[in-house]
Order: structure tokens, then C-alpha cells, then sequence
């Protein structure tokens, strides 16, 4: 019933039985700080109604954010790039990279250069990366994409990383605890950060008024990657713009505490402009490639709550269907919630549109979501158009329609509910169905409770003859 | 919270599922509100709040369930609904699927404002905080997501449950989290359902209950079957029925004998 392609990763992801410890060792972790976060927090609620407000304020005037933001960037000497598809978006890097003679280039975590396929096509052109992020380090070394938006090595072990590091680094040591892992990669990057000619980041926030670029990291590697190189590169969406300074320390207050329960990151760096004269170091040349990649279309089609998300992970974190079947089920760059209301947008609904189904709406997603994403609500609104598109299996179409049929006419619903009981029970033995024809999705792990001998509404009316 | 009004007409939504399987809890609903001082009436042209359909996005087809509903529930003073899921379904989505037919929104947001899940409603608008039941068990209550989300249904059914005499409540850990049946999704999605539930039943065997109760009889069936089929000796209830004394009258879901 559900497209092949999903259904098989979702199989191999529940076979795994790494993985969910994987999962829930850092989810769980995430869940607990994230909660102690909020609870000492008094003001949440607040913080996040302004949150919700200034992206929502943002998205409603984004042309003028966009052009103050290009504006004052060029103002502070960096070169300003527009990119309407990830294909254009690539090529702008790619040309820039080529321009500058690289041969290889560092690269901070971001999400926005898996979602346009960046590593892919920094490949094709044969220039080579290497990625910063001790995550993203262990994720290149297994040739896997990420598979949290926060963690993306979080279905990695770490025996599993262990294992690599002692395949690849030249000088790995024992690898005995986590400590001796992260000094082992420590000594693998280090000469390569400062060997690259180009760097290459996202942002966490493009601050329109002063034209600047905020990253945020907990280990420090964005900065190595955007300081030594001759040339800093910064991919990011059009909706990471920000009027103020002070806006980004809003939203970064809600960031941090719902992506790991901190209360600040532990590197924050404002990137305006290349090197100054009198600056002690910088890149020379400082690029900023500003990427639409169908967010525009979101505006226009219903999703611009959509663009408020942070990317902060929360939602993956609290999901109980991620939690079971982990990022790479998903089968897009971006997992979870979140994933499954971006996915559609970027790879189509056709063949993704398992995504928006396979949830139970429980609505924990929008709960914890720390600018309000009414997330059930946009799935349930990629449902419609699937069903409006004729994309949902026969077997969906056919079964809702006898339901409708019955369930719009009373009169026959009662008789025909009546049937169905008396039809069900002769599959019971002592109260439970084990096997039924048409209910193995239910039957093949649980049992199914008898339905009753006559309807409620048939009780009633013996009961209440009046009724 | 003001004066309960004297003697309220309450229209009883009974839901599909309470229809043909467990048709105690719509006679615990009845008793409970008849206790708490309403007159019950049970509508006969209702069938069922549309979630299937709506949560597998034909909306044309609630649209027409929801017409349904508005004619015949819209002379009550409340509508009750022994269900969270469906309860917010009535509360929070009606009004949204007529978005382009002013009329039949106001007549659905009207409708909406008076629509309660059953303990909520009993709690928050009868302000009842006692109930003439006893229970000699244990129990863990699995906070059923719509109800818990949608409705704020948390504390109302775990203050009447300290009033049942003998009652125990033992809560499970993560009793938020979603047991995995979400409508079409337990059938569309088993493989994922299924771990989803057996978490869940790990979680609700820990707690050392003997007896599971919840608001909602999908969530109760998904968490029941799986109970069952892991051979485990808890019983599973909705919380109407232990709420309304009537649990010597019916045996929990799915046991043999169920006279109903
Ligand atoms: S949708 Fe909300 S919770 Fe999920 S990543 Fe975006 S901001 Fe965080």
C-alpha cells in the first residue's frame, strides 16, 4: 500500500537493531536537557510567540529583508550571489571554486548545501572535501548522508565510529573513549583546514540591517573553516534573514535550548565582509550565495508557516515515528516532521508522498516546535493534494468510498454496521480476532478485540424505545 | 468557573468505534452525565466525525459528514464525545473545513465551542470532582495525543480517578507519547505501528498496572490487541467505564463474556 521505495527503508531501518539504540541514546538525551531547558525558562511561551512573530514577519516582507540584506552585505565588501535552484546555486560554488584555483575545500555542516547537493557537485568538478563538523567527518568517512539535521552521524554507534576512524586517520591511536576518538580527528583535520583554499558554510541567521552572517557551532570548526582559506563561501536559504542582531538573539535563544537544552552555543561568529585592512586574518574574498530552491513556492502555495523553521531538530527528537525508523527511512535530506513537510517541496509529491502519511498526527512535533510550525496541519494539507492527485493507492480510494457511501446514509449505516458485527464475530475465539481477511495490517502483530454483539445504538433503542 | 447551568441538554456524540465495540462506554457516558446533572439525548442521524476521511485528506467527503453533524447536533446546549480524537475533530477542525462558506462556519465554530470531550466536560464545565465508583486495582492512564493536545485533556480524568475508591494510579513513563494507531495509519503503516505500540505496552507493563485505561477506544484497541498478543495480564478499560462504576457489568475489552 505504501510506495516500495519507503516501505523498503523503513524494513531495513527497523532490522537494525543499532540503530534504535543509536536513536534513543541521543534523542533521548536531547528530550530530557530540551525539557530542562524549557522548565527553567519561565518566559518560553513568550520567546516563542515572538519567535513565531518575527519569521512570520519576515516571510511576509521578504523582498525588502532580501535587498537591505544584499545591500549592506555589499556594503561591507562581500560579493552577493542569487541562486533560484540548487542546480544554479552548485554552479555559482563550483564556479567561484574553480575561479579561485581550489583543489580542495573545507566544509562547516550545513544542511542547506546537502539539501542543493553540494557535496555531490563539488565531486563532479574534482574538487576535493573536506568536511569540518566531527559529525559530518564521520558520515564522510562512511560515504552515508546525515541522518538528523542536528546529529547527522546519529546512526552511527560509537563502536561503529571507532571502527572508521581506525580505517581511515593516519594516526589514530587507541581510540579508547570518546575523548581519544575526537583528538584522533582533531589531528586528521587540522592540517587540512588550513591547507584549504576554500571555505564553505551555511548560516544560522542573515542579519539584514548590518549585512552580516551568523553561524553557530559547539566545536568551533566553522570558524577554522571560514578564517584560514583565501575564500569563504556562505550557502544559505532566503529564509534565514533576519531584520536585527537583536532578532537573531531571540531566535537563537530558542534554537539552542530546544537543539541540545544549552543555553547559548558554544561559538557564535558574525561573518561580515572579507578581511579588513588591520585585520590579523579572514578570507580575502567573501561570497554569499543566497538559495530560493523552491521557497518561494512555498510561499505561494501554503507552506510559508514553513519557512520559520530554525532547523533546530526538536521535532525529530520528539517524533515517535523518527524514533523507530531513524533519518535515512525518510529518504530526503531533511528527516522527521520537518522533513517529511520539506520533502514534498523539494523532491515533489510524487514518490514522497508516504512522507506526509506515515504519521499519526499526534501533534508532539508542533508542541515542542519552538516557533509554533502547525506541522500535523501542513501535512494533513499534503494528504489533500495527494488525494486531490489522485496520488493514493486504489485500494485507499476504493475502501474510503463504500465508507462513504454508508457512513453519509444513517439509515443504511445501521443495518449494514449490524452485518458487520455479526460477519466479524465468527472470526473471534474468546473475544479476539487473531486472523481476519483485509485486517493483516492490524492482525499480523496484535490482536483485534470482537467488536460487540449488536451496536450501541441498537442497545439504545431497546433500552430507550423512545430514543 | 461559573455556575453549571441547571439542567443542560446534552447531545451524546457516540463515535463509530464506541458504535460497535465497546457500546458500555456510550452507557457510561450517559451515566455519568445523567449524574452530573444533564439531560443525555443520543441523535440518530450520526455516524461518524469523519477523521478517516479527513486525516486521509478527502475533504469533500467530512465536508459532507460535517453538514451532517451540524444538522443534527445543532440544537444542544453541548455536545459530548467519549473520545479525545473525535472531540477535537469537532472542536478544532469543523469550523476550518467550511473556510470558504461563512454560514456554515459560524454554525460550525458554534457547534464547536460547545463540543467537549467526557471528562473534560464533566471537570472543567459540570465541575464535578468526585464519582459514586470504586475500582480494586492498579491503573496507568495513557494520555491519548488529541485529546491531550487538541483538548488539554490531562489532569481532568487522573482528579475524578482519585476519587474512585480502592483505585491505585500507577504512571507509566512516557505516558504522552503516542501509542502508534493514528487512524489509518496502524493499517497504512503496521511495521512502524507495531514498534510504536510495543514501547508503548513495555512502558505500561513497567509501571505495574494491571489495568490500562484511556480515553480514547482506538488507542485502547491498538494497545489492547498488542497486550494480548505479548500475552501480558493487563486489562485494558476506558476510563467512562471505571469512572461510571460499570465495570462489573462488562469485561475489559476484548475478554470473553462481554455481554454488551
Ligand atoms: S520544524 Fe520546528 S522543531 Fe522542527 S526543526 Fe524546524 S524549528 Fe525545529
Amino acid at each position: 500500500m505504501t510506495q516500495p521505495a519507503f516501505a523498503a527503508r523503513v524494513d531495513r531501518a527497523l532490522a537494525d537493531p543499532d540503530l534504535k539504540r543509536a536513536i534513543e541514546r541521543t534523542t533521548g538525551t536531547a528530550r530530557s536537557k530540551r525539557a530542562a531547558a524549557v522548565a527553567a525558562w519561565p518566559d518560553f511561551a513568550a520567546a516563542r510567540e515572538l519567535g513565531r512573530d518575527i519569521k512570520d514577519h519576515v516571510t511576509a516582507n521578504l523582498d525588502h529583508y532580501l535587498l537591505t540584506f544584499e545591500r549592506n552585505a555589499t556594503a561591507a565588501g562581500a560579493i552577493v550571489h542569487w541562486a533560484r535552484t540548487a542546480q544554479e546555486a552548485c554552479d555559482i560554488v563550483v564556479g567561484i571554486c574553480k575561479a579561485a584555483g581550489a583543489a580542495s575545500v573545507t566544509r562547516a555542516k550545513s544542511m542547506l548545501g546537502e539539501e542543493i547537493g553540494l557535496p555531490h557537485a563539488l565531486a563532479d568538478a574534482g574538487i576535493e572535501r573536506v568536511e569540518t563538523d566531527l559529525a559530518e567527518h564521520i558520515i564522510q568517512l562512511a560515504g552515508d548522508p546525515p541522518s538528523h539535521i542536528v546529529w547527522p552521524a546519529l546512526h552511527k554507534t560509537r563502536e561503529q565510529v571507532a571502527a572508521l576512524f581506525r580505517a581511515h586517520h593516519h594516526d589514530p591511536g587507541a581510540l579508547a573513549t570518546v575523548a581519544a576518538m575526537v583528538a584522533s580527528a582533531r589531528r586528521e583535520l587540522r592540517r587540512r583546514f588550513m591547507a584549504a583554499d576554500v571555505g564553505i558554510s551555511g548560516a544560522n541567521f542573515l542579519i539584514a540591517d548590518t549585512g552580516a552572517v551568523c553561524t553557530v557551532t559547539n566545536e568551533g570548526n566553522a570558524e577554522l573553516t571560514t578564517t584560514p582559506p583565501r575564500v569563504h563561501i556562505v550557502t544559505a536559504g532566503i529564509e534565514k534573514l533576519v531584520p536585527s542582531t537583536a532578532h537573531a538573539m531571540s531566535l537563537l535563544r530558542l534554537l539552542v535550548r530546544s537543539a541540545t537544552g544549552a543555553e547559548v552555543t558554544q561559538y557564535t561568529t558574525f561573518h561580515c565582509g572579507p578581511r579588513r585592512p588591520g585585520d590579523a586574518d579572514g578570507p580575502t574574498a567573501f561570497h554569499i550565495v543566497l538559495v530560493d530552491n523552491g521557497r518561494s513556492r512555498m510561499l505561494a502555495e501554503g507552506l510559508a508557516e514553513m519557512l520559520r523553521c530554525l532547523r533546530c531538530g526538536a521535532c525529530l527528537n520528539h517524533c515517535v515515528v523518527f524514533r523507530q525508523i531513524g533519518g535515512h527511512a525518510y529518504g530526503g535530506t531533511y528527516p522527521g516532521p520537518m522533513g517529511a513537510v520539506l520533502t514534498p517541496v523539494l523532491d515533489g509529491l510524487a514518490g514522497t508522498q508516504d512522507l506526509p502519511h506515515a504519521c499519526t498526527l499526534n501533534g508532539q512535533c508542533q508542541e515542542v516546535c519552538p516557533v509554533a510550525i502547525p506541522l500535523p496541519t501542513l501535512l494533513r494539507g499534503w494528504r489533500e493534494r495527494s488525494w486531490r492527485e489522485g496520488l493514493e493507492p486504489g485500494v485507499v480510494r476504493g475502501s474510503l468510498f463504500a465508507w462513504r457511501f454508508l457512513v453519509l446514509r444513517p439509515a443504511l449505516y445501521r443495518p449494514a454496521t449490524a452485518l458487520a458485527l455479526r460477519v466479524m464475530r465468527l472470526f473471534a475465539r474468546r473475544g479476539w480476532i487473531a486472523r481476519m481477511p483485509l485486517a493483516g495490517g492490524w492482525t499480523r502483530h496484535r490482536d483485534l478485540p470482537s467488536p460487540a454483539r449488536q451496536t450501541f445504538m441498537a442497545q439504545l433503542r431497546q433500552r430507550r424505545p423512545s430514543a | 468557573m461559573s455556575a453549571p447551568q441547571a439542567r443542560p441538554r446534552v447531545g451524546l456524540f457516540v463515535t463509530c468505534l464506541v458504535d460497535l465495540y465497546r457500546p458500555t462506554v456510550g452507557f457510561a457516558a450517559i451515566r455519568l452525565l445523567e449524574q452530573a446533572g444533564c439531560q443525555v439525548e443520543v441523535p440518530r442521524a450520526q455516524t461518524c466525525c469523519g477523521q478517516p476521511a479527513y486525516n486521509t485528506g478527502d475533504r469533500a467527503t467530512s465536508r459532507d459528514l460535517a453538514r451532517g453533524i451540524l444538522d443534527a447536533f445543532g440544537g444542544f446546549d453541548y455536545v459530548v464525545v467519549p473520545s479525545g480524537s473525535c472531540g477535537g475533530m469537532l472542536r478544532e477542525h469543523l469550523p476550518h473545513l467550511f473556510d470558504d462558506d461563512p454560514n456554515l462556519k459560524a454554525r460550525a465554530a458554534a457547534l464547536a465551542a460547545r463540543s467537549y470531550e467526557l471528562v473534560a466536560f464533566l471537570v472543567d464545565v459540570r465541575g464535578v470532582s468526585v464519582v459514586d465508583a470504586a475500582y480494586a486495582g492498579t491503573v496507568t492512564y495513557h494520555d491519548s495525543c488529541a485529546g491531550l493536545r487538541e483538548l488539554g485533556v490531562k489532569d481532568q480524568p487522573r482528579r475524578l480517578l482519585g476519587s474512585v475508591a480502592g483505585l491505585r494510579l500507577a504512571e507509566m513513563a512516557e505516558p504522552e507519547t503516542c501509542c502508534g494507531f493514528g487512524g489509518t495509519f496502524c493499517v497504512k503503516y503496521p511495521a512502524i505501528s507495531t514498534r510504536m505500540v510495543a514501547d508503548k505496552t513495555r512502558d505500561i507493563a513497567a509501571s505495574g498496572a494491571d489495568t490500562l485505561l484511556a480515553g480514547d477506544l482506538g488507542c485502547l484497541l491498538n494497545m489492547a490487541g498488542r497486550l494480548k498478543r505479548e500475552a501480558s495480564p493487563v486489562r485494558s478499560r476506558h476510563v467512562a467505564e471505571v469512572l461510571a462504576g460499570m465495570t462489573d457489568q462488562v469485561p475489559p475489552i476484548g475478554e470473553a463474556r462481554e455481554r454488551g
